[in-house]
């Protein structure tokens, strides 16, 4: 059986980020493990630009961003299995995983940083009445056909779901000559970034259909139809609104799941507003020497960030195997409902921490207030907050050293409702 | 004329509201809705000649595909005749990030370049 | 020309064909879908019924409790899963209680072996989940579950290994009868046999038509199901029953053998012979009662939802009759799939009470490598094999854990999957949690090489279901 001291379980921005700082920070054993032909993740497939405006100050395509932290992975000879799927991990941080050259085989690690990003949504969670014919995408699947493989899933498309990925699908589809007759959301509010509906939607004129669903679906073989329908306010189909819209294809942005499969069977302990695992300021989970960053800790908007949390996970990784890992206090942190969660859900250590946190709703000149039993030891005003996009509120050393209580609540004022 | 857009400058995504000559529909008369400067700017570049950066595929001679993108915006009417040109190619591997595909795309003085190593 | 044409590649169908494969006779089946198990086989609640409920005396009550006792033996020689996991039927007032009762006596009238009234304490032992107002319930231990088209599957590939043909894609338009010969038509192609089987589900009725034969109708009637994650495997481990009405067993809550919670079916008159779309009313009505037997259950759970066509035939009763050596095998609703491996001997026997007196073949092998073969091996016997074959160590769908190997599999056992559903119900592939957007382009790829055709050729269940639409960049490459 290999011995490693740190593995790394996906080799997407997450996993190419943890393990550069894992490096940075003194591991020089490392091993990533990644079940695509390539290292990048889902950034591959994610050809449009918009990626590092943070990180690197520029307008990067997916791949030229994955291209950024790969390079620095054959910089370091930092090594990594492609083809290899992990299929089970235990608490004591055996890995047991599969490809064609070395078979199932073991790993037993020293540490282990969860980086298996996410998975989206499919049409059998959403219950829409009708046939099963051909033509139903989820966007992503939609987007490695058409990016990666080279094939148009259809020619005629409606949208459901304003998320940001069925919104680049529309133009990527629309600029390889499909038509896309509408994106529709349930929620009033679209689900993407104001720059993709610009960009994405009114650039082509595709009407974007708010506070409507797919109520069924047409055709037997392939995709006839849909019929779509106007909600209420509980977000339940208005019969009467009904509307048939002919077309062959219907892509599904309805939300993505971080892909906590083996975390679950492991037994890590998981938080079901972020579907991913609860983690410490450090990213490590409730079992000593697992961290997770990244999608599959909770699903972010911006890889930017994606990449920063992947860093403190690294460096959090190689401190544990160094042994300098300090957990010397237990705060948890909790959320007023108007905040949907925050990650980290506790601290166990002092140092300067940011909060990634999402609303649950949207709100405009909010202010979040952080509580310590009946103080609040700390403010911060946000102009517009949205549950599309990850926020940040960040607690020095000393704020965090003087909290007395076991537990903090963040929590949002609302100054006026949008 | 009035034209509504939403900025895209900065997170808090302001409802510009603009209004244009009814004569020359490149000539703005005034632009409202905006919190900053920046709002106003790209309300008159978004109505006298909006900008895309143009990201898309092409066919590499091995069958794969290669993503590749304007290396600066390109006028947003000019995306289809892009597209077409690019469809119409193949491009010989090995490419590295950032090699000129296809230079000067439709005399928009910008270069298709890719955006991934392929070998 | 045949000795037997089979019409319908359902599990019935599968089965008869099974059977008359131990003979040395030469015998086709004709299916008019692009696979086998297409129809009420595809979705139905795959229950091996102990056999209490059909009504004493019919064929349906003989049948299933034959084809229920065959039933383990039948799976252990074609590799199928078989899990005898007991059913209740659970009552919440006096008149369940009774009628409980009238089950289990009609139950003993039918030959049921083992029933057991139990209370409510006992029932709660067995099941703690099940509602605290149920206060009694039938026990059926030899109640069992099955996945219905693993079952039809491997029927037919055991049946076509013994020598039997299977012709796909072959819609019946015609039929003639000359010379004591059959003549059976497609747009495309004339087969003819000795003796037909009329084993086509809810279009049976269509199918005597063709020979003159009025003498029942298949009334089709719909049954909508969802279908609840793996996670939720262990809410209840027996199949939970409420009790029976005029309209069918009712709806009820099961594990099925692949781990898997299955809620259904409801039961509502369809509006023709292809109606199996699912509905709101469907999933309102399965949602409000089986919150009412089972307490906790988790209906965001749910991964996907289908509907199944019953083929309700006029009389009430299984239509199994022979004349002019055409066979009707007609009206198979529940307990079809529980009695199927007792139909197909009851079939053969018609046959050869006839004119039929078949030899049986020395060479016959009743054996069948399982389906799921590769899942059952030790990690040195995966590695043995990956390392002869690389591709079984290539994960393609990481929800099921499938993989390539088993995938090319699919595509080149007997009855061959050619389209993407077939490949997801010989292997699982895209039956996970993420219902196949993880998988489906590289089932997709690896059904175009393995059968030498473009990508765009590449179906979901045959016809015109393609996946793809074209290349994205002019001109058709591949």
């Amino acid at each position: 059986m290999k011995k490693i001291d740190l593995v790394i379980i996906g080799g997407g921005p997450a996993g190419m980020s943890a393990a550069i700082s894992a490096y940075n920070n003194g591991v020089k054993d490392i091993l990533i493990l990644e079940r695509a032909e390539e290292l990048g993740g889902i950034l591959q497939q994610c050809i449009h630009n918009g990626f590092g405006l943070h990180k690197f100050k520029e307008e990067l395509t997916g791949p030229e961003y994955a291209w950024r932290y790969e390079q620095q992975i054959k910089q370091r000879n930092i090594p990594y299995m492609l083809n290899t799927m992990v299929t089970k991990i235990t608490k004591d941080k055996k890995i047991t995983a599969v490809n064609s050259t070395e078979g199932i085989f073991e790993i037993q690690a020293k540490a282990i940083i969860l980086a298996m990003g996410c998975r989206e949504r499919s049409k059998g969670a959403l219950n829409i009445p009708g046939f099963r014919p051909a033509g139903i995408f989820s966007a992503g699947t939609a987007q490695k056909y058409v990016n990666i493989k080279g094939y148009l899933p259809g020619k005629e498309i409606v949208i459901l779901g304003s998320g940001d990925i069925g919104l680049i699908m529309a133009r990527r589809m629309t600029l390889e000559g499909a038509k896309v007759k509408a994106v529709c959301e349930i929620m009033p509010y679209s689900g993407g970034l104001a720059r993709n509906i610009q960009q994405c939607l009114n650039d082509f004129n595709i009407p974007l259909k708010l506070s409507h669903t797919v109520v069924e679906i047409h055709g037997k073989e392939r995709l006839t139809g849909v019929t779509i329908a106007k909600v209420d306010e509980n977000r339940k189909p208005i019969m009467e609104t009904k509307e048939y819209i002919p077309c062959d294809t219907l892509l599904l942005s309805v939300g993505l799941i971080p892909e906590n499969d083996l975390s679950r069977e492991t037994g890590i302990e998981l938080d079901p507003s972020t579907q991913g695992a609860i983690v410490d300021q450090n990213r490590q989970t409730s079992i000593d020497g697992i961290f997770a960053c990244g999608n599959v800790l909770h699903v972010h908007d911006l890889v930017d960030y994606v990449s920063d949390e992947a860093e403190i996970a690294g460096k959090a990784a190689a401190n544990y195997l160094n042994q300098k890992a300090e957990n010397n206090i237990h705060i948890s942190i909790k959320t007023d409902g108007k905040i949907r969660y925050t990650v980290p859900q506790r601290f166990t250590g002092t140092q300067k921490t940011t909060l990634y946190f999402r609303t649950a709703d949207v709100y405009e000149n909010a202010v979040i207030h952080v509580r310590d039993g009946e103080k609040i030891i700390h403010s911060q005003k946000k102009r517009k907050l949205l549950p599309a996009e990850m926020e940040t509120i960040t607690l020095s050393e000393e704020i965090i050293k003087n909290v007395s209580s076991n537990s903090l609540l963040v929590e949002l004022e609302v100054v006026k409702n949008a | 004329m009035l034209k509504n857009l939403t900025c895209i400058v900065c997170p808090m995504g302001c409802n510009l509201e603009i209004e244009i000559d009814d004569k020359n529909n490149k000539s703005i008369k005034k632009v409202s809705g905006n919190q900053c400067k920046r709002g106003e700017n790209y309300a008159k570049s978004e109505i006298i000649c909006p900008t895309r950066t143009l990201t898309t595929t092409i066919l590499t001679n091995d069958g794969r595909l290669l993503p590749v993108k304007t290396d600066k915006p390109i006028p947003k009417d000019f995306m289809f005749e892009c597209m077409k040109k690019i469809n119409g190619q193949t491009v010989s591997l090995p490419i590295n990030v950032g090699d000129v595909i296809i230079e000067n795309i439709a005399n928009t003085g910008a270069n298709i370049v890719a955006t991934k190593n392929m070998r | 020309m045949y000795d037997v044409a089979i019409i319908g590649a359902g599990v019935v169908g599968c089965m008869i064909a099974r059977e008359l494969s131990k003979y040395q006779l030469s015998v086709c089946v004709l299916e008019k879908e692009a696979d086998v198990a297409t129809g009420a086989t595809r979705a139905n609640s795959g229950i091996v019924h102990a056999g209490f409920d059909a009504k004493e005396g019919t064929l349906k009550a003989k049948l299933n409790v034959q084809g229920s006792k065959m039933m383990p033996k039948v799976c252990e020689d074609l590799g199928v899963n078989y899990i005898n996991n007991g059913s209740l039927v659970i009552g919440f007032n006096e008149k369940d209680l009774k009628e409980i009762v009238t089950l289990y006596n009609r139950g003993k009238i039918n030959g049921v072996e083992k029933l057991e009234i139990l209370n409510q304490e006992q029932l709660r032992n067995l099941e703690p989940n099940i509602s605290k107002k149920a206060i009694g319930a039938l026990y059926a231990p030899t109640g069992a579950i099955v996945c219905p088209y693993e079952l039809a599957i491997s029927a037919m590939g055991n049946a076509m290994d013994n020598g039997i043909q299977l012709k796909l894609n072959f819609h019946v338009e015609k039929m003639e009868r000359k010379n004591d010969t059959y003549y059976i038509f497609s747009n495309t192609e004339t087969v003819s046999a000795k003796y037909v089987i009329n084993a086509a589900g809810v279009y049976s009725d269509y199918v005597a038509n063709l020979v003159g034969d009025n003498s029942f109708y298949i009334k089709p009637r719909k049954g909508e199901y969802m279908l609840l994650d793996k996670t939720c495997g262990n809410i209840v481990s027996h199949t939970i029953f409420r009790t029976p009405t005029e309209k069918g067993k009712g709806i009820l809550v099961s594990p099925t053998v692949d781990g898997n919670i299955i809620l259904g079916p409801t039961s509502v008159d369809a509006e023709d012979k292809s109606d199996n779309s699912t509905s709101y009313e469907g999933f309102q009505k399965i949602m409000k009662e089986v919150g009412e037997n089972v307490e906790n259950i988790p209906l965001n759970k749910v991964i996907t939802s289908f509907c199944g066509l019953r083929a309700t035939g006029s009389t009430g009763d299984f239509i199994i009759n022979m004349k002019n050596k055409f066979v009707n095998v007609a009206g198979i609703e529940s307990p079809g799939l529980s009695a199927a491996p007792a139909i197909a001997q009851y079939v053969v026997e018609l046959l050869k009470n006839d004119s039929l007196k078949p030899e049986e073949k020395a060479d016959f092998n009743p054996k069948r490598k399982s389906m799921h073969f590769f899942k059952k091996l030790s990690v040195e016997e995966k590695n043995k094999l990956i390392r002869k074959n690389p591709s079984y160590g290539k994960i393609v769908c990481r929800c099921e854990m499938v993989t390539e190997g088993e995938i090319i599999d699919a595509i080149h056992t007997n009855p061959k999957a050619t389209t993407v559903d077939g490949v997801k119900i010989r292997t699982r592939s895209g039956m996970g949690r993420c219902q196949g957007g993880f998988c489906s382009p590289s089932v997709v790829e690896i059904l175009a090489r393995e059968l030498n055709t473009s990508v765009l050729n590449i179906t979901k269940s045959g016809g015109n279901s393609n996946i793809l639409v074209c290349r994205t960049k002019g001109g058709e490459l591949n």
